[in-house]
């Protein structure tokens, strides 16, 4: 379990992170997200230690991180998979770190076959590594002393398709069996697919935390039919207000089940029915971090 | 790409963390010393200028001067650079190469770190001098055959400490440029201006300013250095010289440095 109090962190004037606090449980998978320069990064190297933070602080398992004896037992962290000395191998970085930990020399083998790369890359410098080949290797990193939290910050960065999917397997498979799993990304898509709780970062202030249904309840109803006019005039009779999207679909706020009564009523076929939620955590997203988005729109 | 979950925790049985021992650290650190390239040609280039300083001896040397003193001399320059560099770099690519990052997740005691690094670069540079004392007895037996010269052993047992205690002296002051300012260039930099400009700097102003005049041994280090690569620290001034300028540049700035370092953002 990582538990944030209070956290606040300064820098010459501004708060990157301005009285943070949250939980991240275990056996479920926390997604972290925030827009660029949110504080999500300066929180995530507070919470191992790399960061010293203003006021409050943020503990693992209870404990201070610079007070556990062995760290990469207990906690697997990728902060930047490109944080890594370009001159070294992948298998050397390994090895270092397995050293480091005290752990047999097997692991390292382990790990590399475990994150899918060959023993032929594992031999190249790093230097010479893809963005996609570093994830790996940092994910690896973060594995070896089979820990039972893992901080990763923006692991699926660079990563292709299968190596998303297989990510996204493991994790959750690292959670079913316990583990404690803190996860940034900008990937909203996969955040929203893998993430059991979400916390939302914006101008190093929290703006919203909670479960992924409780945070995304609210998003409504998607509905398409052949004939949206009719569809949004149904509605409206019925006292729901909804929104004709440039794609011909209909968004309301309600439940699917009362869109549907409605639709049935009016006699008007749906050709689809769904919670807007594939949608939805991009929508929420972007409102509650309007106010921060560089951009200074939002959808 | 397998779907492979996490290897069961059977092969690394939970067990109740100890504390990382600083015995492991060295060891880790001296193993990061040399696996990366530049540290490998760094080691490399050690025993290839030492043969190479060794060579240089016997072809150009007069006979006379086939003595070991001047093939501990010759191995002696090149390695008082490099000594000095692998130092600073064993502390700065933590920094100029982001490994840091990894380092101080696995060991938040960035104290212990860097203890653990300044014991594997003593380590090493005890080790290197240990081959430059035997490249260079080798070269002595082999230069005065070929010269056939009697072979002469003109380093005393008083003198060769003090040129060991010579290229720590520049390890460390490496070592600290490294701590202080935690980038390679500009530590290497750094290096070069406190040991070819800054002596030169000292030796005019007290050549200009007769009050300097007496002070300026007490604070140029490379002075001190020279002295003790020539084995002429003797009077208990000349030791004393040394301990102020060795905590002028090395103890204060490298305390200094060890404590910002320790509150240091890692990015």
């Amino acid at each position: 379990m990582i538990t944030v109090e209070s956290l606040t962190r300064r820098y010459a004037g501004f708060a990157a992170v301005d009285n943070v606090s949250f939980t991240a449980q275990p056996g479920r998978v926390t997604g972290f997200l925030g827009p660029n320069g949110a504080g999500k990064s300066t929180t995530m190297r507070v919470m191992v230690g790399l960061t010293v933070p203003t006021s409050g602080s943020a503990t693992i398992n209870g404990k201070r991180f610079a007070d556990l004896p062995n760290p990469g037992l207990e906690v697997g962290v990728l902060l930047d998979a490109s944080a890594q000395h370009a001159g070294r191998t992948g298998r050397e970085i390994l090895t270092v770190a397995a050293d480091t930990m005290g752990l047999p020399r097997t692991r390292v083998d382990e790990m590399i076959e475990l994150v899918s790369l060959t023993p032929a890359e594992a031999k190249r410098r790093v230097r010479n590594y893809s963005l996609g080949m570093r994830q790996r290797l940092g994910i690896a990193t973060a594995l070896l002393g089979d820990p039972q939290v893992l901080i990763l910050d923006e692991p699926a960065n660079g990563l292709d398709p299968a190596g998303i999917r297989w990510m996204r397997d493991l994790l959750t498979g690292f959670a079913s069996q316990g583990g404690t799993v803190l996860l940034s990304s900008h990937l909203l898509h996969e955040i929203e697919v893998i993430a059991d709780d979400l916390v939302v970062i914006g101008n190093g202030k929290i703006v919203a935390a909670g479960t992924k249904e409780e945070l995304l309840a609210a998003s409504g109803t998607l509905a398409r039919s052949t004939s949206p006019r009719d569809l949004a005039h149904a509605l409206e009779q019925a006292g729901i207000p909804s929104t004709i999207a440039g794609d011909g679909s209909v968004r309301t706020d309600v439940d699917p089940a009362r869109v549907g009564a409605v639709a049935l009523t009016a006699g008007i076929a749906l050709t689809e029915l769904r919670s807007a939620e594939s949608a939805g955590l991009e929508d929420m997203f972007l409102s509650l971090t309007a106010d921060t988005q560089r951009e200074g729109v939002a959808a | 790409m397998t779907a492979t979950i996490v290897p069961p925790a059977t092969a690394t049985a939970r067990r109740a963390a100890q504390p990382i021992p600083i015995t492991r650290l060295v060891k880790v650190e001296l193993r990061k010393m040399f696996n990366t390239r530049s540290g490998f040609w760094m080691l490399i280039s050690i025993g290839v200028l030492s043969v190479i300083a060794t060579g240089a001896v016997i072809i150009f040397a007069p006979d006379t001067d086939i003595t070991y003193a001047s093939f501990a001399t010759a191995i002696g320059f090149p390695m008082s650079v490099i000594l000095p560099m692998i130092a600073i770099l064993a502390v700065t690519s933590e920094w100029s190469q982001r490994s840091g990052l990894t380092t101080f997740t696995l060991v938040p005691s960035r104290g212990h770190v860097i203890g653990a690094k300044a014991v594997a670069t003593l380590l090493v540079g005890l080790g290197s001098v240990a081959v430059a004392f035997a490249v260079g007895a080798l070269g002595n037996v082999a230069g005065s055959a070929l010269a056939g010269v009697d072979t002469v052993w003109n380093i005393s047992l008083s003198m060769a400490p003090q040129m060991v205690l010579g290229n720590l002296v520049g390890m460390a002051i490496g070592f600290t440029l490294g701590v202080v300012l935690r980038n390679s260039a500009a530590a290497i930099v750094g290096y070069f201006v406190v040991s070819l400009v800054m002596p030169g700097i000292l030796v005019l102003l007290a050549q200009v300013r007769s009050w300097f005049e007496d002070l300026q041994p007490w604070i140029d280090w490379n002075e001190t250095q020279v002295a003790l690569f020539e084995g002429a620290t003797n009077t208990g001034e000349e030791w004393a010289m040394l301990g102020s300028t060795t905590m002028i540049w090395i103890v204060i700035p490298l305390v200094v440095g060890v404590l910002f370092l320790r509150r240091s953002e890692v990015k």
